[in-house]
């Protein structure tokens, strides 16, 4: 109970205040005396890390904290799609409206909404009569998949050229410099539209069918070479100017290698600007897959996809409206809850730039 | 006159105790003409050396174990630089390194390994020279985890007595550097130098950052922890009187070059550069404790330290020199024992000041609005000669 009340009676203090506190600089070697049990009392408690810091102001953000569920929820619809699929009882391949008579009339569902029922709770896709609900699903779940796969290598390109570019100068730096200049040149979504068939062109011989995996990954390498250098240019700025820093000479003078000082010194410096780009690249990935797919270059036809679904609805829009309705809606949602969480996680490392 | 009460300095001490591993008095850090220019690149679309910075041009220095030797200089005369250069943080463009006899001026990472532990530095900017996002416990633990030591009982209680010895408590082992004053993080910036037990720490302007109040009592600590380990300190500052305290010898330096060396009493006591004249006039009387007549020179320069790509011929003084004549700006002065001087005196001047502190018949006022300022009739003479 005391102790409790000892901690708690702490944790307001852990904050700058506490070096307040605390300044009371005595010379020489001998701790103060005076208020030495006070000090001895309060500082047992660790201290709280800048990340610490970062995620309690996080906390207090209403706006961040929301569509960071909302951006959870939907990973966590596409990371269980199959375990949905089992539990509602239906795939996203079979052709419902197909094999079962009724339920299409003239290729548009029989009943009014597009044929949402207890049993097809999206309704069916014209033509088709496949279920929208998982089509959804495991489109959200293709997708999501596919921008992760792009963030993640992108990332990782970008801290390793940006970092190495900003740490190491000279002639590392101006070629890696020049080359994002040349690559930012390029008008991103034409060079996908143009390189995803090409590279496809490329690697596939043009009789044999293209396994969906390989697909996957030629999408994959094309967003990726365009995708990293604000990241990796970025970085190398923030690098350019942290390896001046006297805590990067303190670690030159006991002897560390560029590595460890790369590894321990830099990156823990640069994880800010890192995790704020990544939230905003992930759902320009996204759109951009998305809209891949709509122009016919992304994922094809069985593999479900998100993207595509608009551009199928585009043919039916007219007499099936709700076709349209649940990827469009969802989509929205994702993108709008993304960019939000990105807005909030960058006031939470950054309280001096928020409103 | 007594020191002001805020500002209360440790006493002139002098021998030093044996420093461990090295014979006290014996050389442990020889610099021979170092020099280090930055060079100018300009031009486009192909960049071009168009001309340097010659921020330490041909310094000669020796820091014996267990010593303390203050470098002293106004602001951008290449005193970090001279730091940098021999803690290898830089490389010099040309001149040698001589640690224990051993050449380390272009010592790779590998071979200096040894040498690195030995040689510590302590920062001027507190907030900069500790990462915020590391653990103080990892600050200072970190330079013997690069090197693989692990004392006795482990790294981690090694780093709490070092916090003790520095004046924190053990209890700080967790907590990150935003949480404490500048002061106290100076203190764990002390404690990661000792954390290797160098032999030698150059301490660039550790104090310079920090509060007036603060300063004394980081000064006591250097001055507590080299008397208790004999570690030699090359201590750099703006301003003589700091270094007064602390060093046994002192280096006046300007504008790449050292003007004026010796031992602390020749320097405060017997200066003959005009140059250390001034910077000794310019210490406020109540900093200067003791030895203090109640009459002192007074002196002063007008105008900035000239540019350092494009330093003055000759000696780099004379353009702010009161004595500077035609030999002045053709030959540049050697540093040498100049007659009068007691041995181990160097002095850099052609024109040497007599060996005394005391006032002079007239102030010397070298800026012209100053002058104006100040009425007096001598003075604006004075002014004139610039
Ligand atoms: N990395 C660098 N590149 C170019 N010029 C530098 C660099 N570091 C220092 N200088 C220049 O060298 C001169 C001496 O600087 P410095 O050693 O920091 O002086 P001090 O520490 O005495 O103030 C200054 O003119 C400064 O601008
Ligand atoms: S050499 Fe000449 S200019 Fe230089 S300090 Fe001496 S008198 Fe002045
Ligand atoms: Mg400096």
């Amino acid at each position: 109970m005391f102790q409790e009340n000892s901690a708690r009676g702490h944790f307001a203090m852990t904050s700058p205040s506490q070096a307040a506190v605390t300044e009371t600089d005595t010379p020489g070697l001998v701790p103060d005396g005076l208020n030495s049990k006070k000090k001895r009392k309060t500082s047992a408690l660790t201290g709280r890390s800048p990340g610490q810091l970062m995620w309690a102001r996080f906390k207090r953000d209403r706006t961040g904290v929301i569509s960071a569920c909302v951006v959870l929820f939907f990973f966590a619809i596409g990371l269980f799609a199959p375990v949905i699929s089992k539990i509602y009882g239906k795939d996203p391949y079979t052709r419902y409206g197909q094999n079962t008579p009724g339920l299409l009339i003239n290729q548009y569902p029989a009943q009014p909404n597009g044929g949402i029922s207890s049993d097809f709770w999206f309704g069916i896709e014209p033509g088709l009569g496949r279920d929208v609900f998982m089509q959804l699903l495991y489109g959200i779940r293709n997708t999501l998949g596919l921008a992760v796969a792009i963030t993640i290598v992108s990332v990782l390109t970008a801290i390793v050229l940006g970092v190495a570019a900003g740490y190491f100068g000279g002639r590392i730096d101006y070629f890696v410099g020049r080359f994002i200049d040349l690559l930012m040149a390029f008008p991103n979504q034409l060079f996908y539209v143009a390189f995803v068939p090409v590279v496809a062109a490329i690697l596939v011989a043009p009789e044999d069918e293209m396994p969906p995996w390989l697909r996957a990954v030629i999408i994959i390498l094309v967003m990726w070479f365009l995708g990293w250098m604000s990241l990796a240019r970025l970085l190398r700025g923030q690098v350019l100017s942290l390896r001046e820093r006297e805590f990067v000479e303190a670690a030159k003078v006991s002897g560390a290698s560029p590595w460890r000082i790369i590894r321990r010194e830099l990156v823990p410096n640069v994880m800010t600007p890192i995790l704020v780009q990544t939230t905003y690249m992930l759902p320009n990935f996204v759109t951009s897959i998305a809209g891949l797919s709509f122009l016919g270059v992304g994922l094809v036809e069985p593999t479900p996809d998100w993207g595509r679904m608009f551009a199928n609805a585009a043919d039916y829009y007219r007499n099936d409206i709700t076709y349209l309705f649940f990827p469009g809606v969802a989509m929205v949602l994702f993108i709008v809850a993304f960019n939000l969480l990105g807005d909030s996680v960058r006031d939470a490392f950054d309280p001096k730039r928020a409103r | 006159m007594n020191a002001t009460d805020n500002v209360t300095l440790p006493q002139p001490r002098d021998a030093a105790p044996a420093g461990k591993g090295a014979t006290p008095g014996e050389p442990l850090l020889v610099a021979e003409k170092l020099t280090k220019h930055f060079p100018i690149h300009a031009g486009f679309p192909i960049k071009r050396k168009v001309g340097a910075v010659q921020a330490v041009d041909g310094i000669d220095l020796t820091v014996h174990a267990g010593e303390t030797f203050g470098l002293v200089g106004e602001s951008g005369c290449g005193k970090s630089t001279t730091g940098r250069l021999l803690t290898r943080l830089m490389d010099p463009t040309s001149g040698t390194i001589t640690y224990q006899g051993q050449d380390i001026t272009h010592a790779n990472r590998k071979q200096l390994a040894p040498v690195r532990s030995e040689i510590q530095m302590i920062f001027q900017d507190p907030y900069s020279s500790l990462n915020p996002r590391q653990t103080v416990g990892t600050i200072i633990g970190g330079p013997m985890e690069i090197n693989g030591i692990n004392p006795p009982g482990g790294r981690e209680k090694r780093v709490r007595e070092l916090l003790e010895t520095v004046g924190l408590t053990p209890e700080h082992y967790n907590r990150f550097p935003h949480e404490f004053s500048g002061g106290q993080r100076q203190r764990i910036g002390v404690a990661r130098a000792l954390a290797l037990e160098p032999k030698l720490i150059v301490a660039d302007e550790p104090v310079s950052a920090l509060d007036v109040s603060i300063q004394a009592q980081v000064v006591n600590l250097l001055q507590e922890l080299q008397r208790e380990l004999g570690i030699a300190f090359l201590f750099i500052a703006h301003d003589l009187a700091i270094v007064r305290h602390f060093s046994q010898r002192v280096a006046v330096m300007y504008l790449g070059k050292i003007v004026e060396v010796g031992e602390r009493d020749d320097i405060y006591g017997r200066p003959r550069h005009p140059y250390t004249h001034a910077l000794l006039s310019a210490v406020p009387e109540a900093r200067l404790v003791e030895s203090d007549e109640e009459g002192r020179e007074r002196i002063r320069l007008a105008g900035d330290v000239p540019s350092p790509v494009n330093p003055p011929s000759g000696c780099r003084f004379r353009t702010r020199c009161w004595k500077a004549q035609e030999k002045c700006a053709t030959e540049e002065p050697p540093l040498v024992q100049v007659t009068g001087n007691r041995a181990g005196h160097l002095t850099a001047c052609h024109f040497p000041e007599e060996p005394t502190t005391a006032a002079r018949s007239e102030d010397i006022v070298l800026d012209p609005a100053l002058a104006a300022a100040e009425g007096g009739e001598a003075a604006s003479e004075d002014g004139k000669k610039l």
